[in-house]
């Protein structure tokens, strides 16, 4: 199929960025999108030009390193799916397709679709860890924990910290990612040592990162190519409470 | 934002099945409205209980004002470069959220129009503050259409903002599990829809003259 790329590009964080057309023919349905933008870039070299710059890693929906808003939605059209894992057939022929960068202030752009996501780590390094001591693995029965309690942390557990929520919420809010940490551990015994002082440093790095407040839009949940639900938020915010007021 | 919401919301569910009172008459309509200011009377004040309303609003108001715009400065400083496709909203508020700030803003503008009109009576014909009935007819009259269609539009920006604001703020101060966040959404879309309904049926029914 022929397709006409609208792509944002900007060569590094200093200058200022435009989107520019590119016509692209021959793209078969069953390539995955970055597939397509590697068929791009090839024609880009091979005309001498500079190849579009986009982050991917594993292209099998697990590590979160790729990204791209497609036509306005993180990670494209299709619901509980990676940009890795998107493919052509969701496209028909003559169709044209706007690829921008995550925006957000705390989320800089490198280059083109590159964005700098180091933020998401200051929040990490402020709380979303346990502090359990080395050694070998312990059993996986030596600390019981209720079904309910292990499946709801597992799902929160499911975020790869790709930051589409971000992208997604109209207040540039990270707080789907924030909340789903707070859940995976907050839920877990081994997670009780630090439950306070976790919620407080985490909300405290990813509002000096410069990321919005929530006002609960559920945009960021919509985009989220792990299906995270919103009661995580929930929890956060009532984890963040106790904590204020054992703090005061 | 939620905690002075949900204070305004019950003052509105409170304030729009008092205005009901139109559809038994007059002197039932000026009876309420004179029962709401000597209230607890001679125990209490004239007008305690509405100077206590009052206030709250007032604190509810600023507060509520307060966050949303600070929550209006960090979300423009959180994404200075804006997206060149337009975001479809596709997540739970379907789309609602995309009025609550100018919403906001048309019920602010709206409320102050209301108070010069029917509280202060600036710009309402009837200067007689003990003759509500008379006062709700008179601004409603059929030749007035264009203050009817103002608060039928006021009313649509109501209806938008509570079937956010009220799951939302359930969602922040509440934290519920899936089900009952569908359970909330439920109520708040009911809220709003009985909210709109039972506030524009007054001045809708003086417009068309069932009432005068
Ligand atoms: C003074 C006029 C008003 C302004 C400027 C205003 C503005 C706002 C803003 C900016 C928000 C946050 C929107 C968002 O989620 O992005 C909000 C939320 C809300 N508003 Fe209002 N509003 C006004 C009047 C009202 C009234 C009259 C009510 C009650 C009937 C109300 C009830 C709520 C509730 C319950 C929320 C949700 C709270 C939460 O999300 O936790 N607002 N308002
Ligand atoms: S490249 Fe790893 S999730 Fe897409």
């Amino acid at each position: 199929m022929k397709l006409r790329l609208r792509i944002w590009r900007q060569s590094d964080a200093e200058s200022k960025g435009k989107m520019v057309s590119y016509v692209i023919d021959g793209v078969s349905e069953d390539a995955s999108f970055l597939e397509m933008l590697d068929v791009l870039n090839e024609e880009l070299i091979a005309d001498g030009e500079d190849p579009v710059a986009f982050d991917h890693d594993c292209r099998e929906g697990i590590c979160g390193a790729c990204s791209l808003v497609i036509d306005g939605q993180p990670h494209g059209p299709q619901a509980a799916t990676t940009t890795c894992q998107l493919h052509m057939r969701q496209y028909s022929d003559g169709d044209t397709i706007d690829i921008e960068p995550w925006r957000a202030g705390a989320f800089p752009v490198v280059k083109d679709l590159v964005v700098d996501r180091s933020a998401f780590d200051r929040i990490i390094q402020a709380g979303g860890y346990i502090s359990a001591p080395t050694g070998t693995a312990p059993d996986a029965h030596a600390v019981p924990v209720p079904k309910a309690d292990a499946d709801a942390a597992f799902s929160a557990a499911a975020c790869i910290g790709c930051g589409a929520c971000v992208a997604a919420c109209p207040n540039g809010s990270g707080m789907l990612f924030m909340a789903a940490k707070v859940a995976h551990l907050g839920l877990m015994p081994q997670g009780q040592p630090e439950r306070h002082t976790r919620v407080l440093g985490m909300v405290a790095a990813h509002d000096e990162a410069g990321f919005g407040g929530c006002t609960n839009t559920g945009e960021c949940s919509a985009a989220c190519p792990k299906e995270i639900g919103l009661d995580v938020i929930g929890r956060l915010n009532k984890d963040f409470r106790k904590a204020a007021a054992r703090a005061a | 934002m939620a905690v002075s919401g949900v204070l305004m919301v019950l003052f509105i569910i409170a304030h729009m099945a008092g205005n009901l009172h139109i559809f038994e008459g007059r002197e039932e309509m000026n009876d309420y409205a004179h029962g709401l200011r000597t209230f607890g009377e001679p125990i209490l004040p004239h007008e305690s209980l509405l100077w206590v309303l009052r206030l709250g609003l007032i604190a509810s108001i600023g507060a509520h004002l307060w966050s949303g715009i600070v929550l209006s400065r960090r979300a423009h400083l959180a994404r200075p470069v804006k997206y060149a496709h337009r975001h479809k909203a596709r997540g739970e508020s379907r789309g609602a959220y995309g009025v609550m700030r100018w919403g906001g803003i048309t019920i602010a503008a709206f409320v102050v129009w209301h108070l010069l009109d029917l509280t202060f009576r600036t710009v309402n014909p009837v200067k007689d503050v003990p003759d509500a009935y008379g006062a709700v007819v008179a601004t409603f009259a059929p030749e007035r259409w264009p203050v009817t269609v103002f608060y039928l539009l006021a009313l649509v920006a109501l209806g938008f903002h509570l079937r956010h604001g009220i799951w939302s703020a359930v969602q922040t101060i509440a934290g519920p599990g899936p089900v009952w966040r569908r359970r909330w959404q439920a109520v708040a879309l009911t809220v709003a829809a009985v909210v709109v309904a039972g506030f524009a049926i007054v001045p809708l029914a003086v417009s068309f003259g069932l009432v005068s």
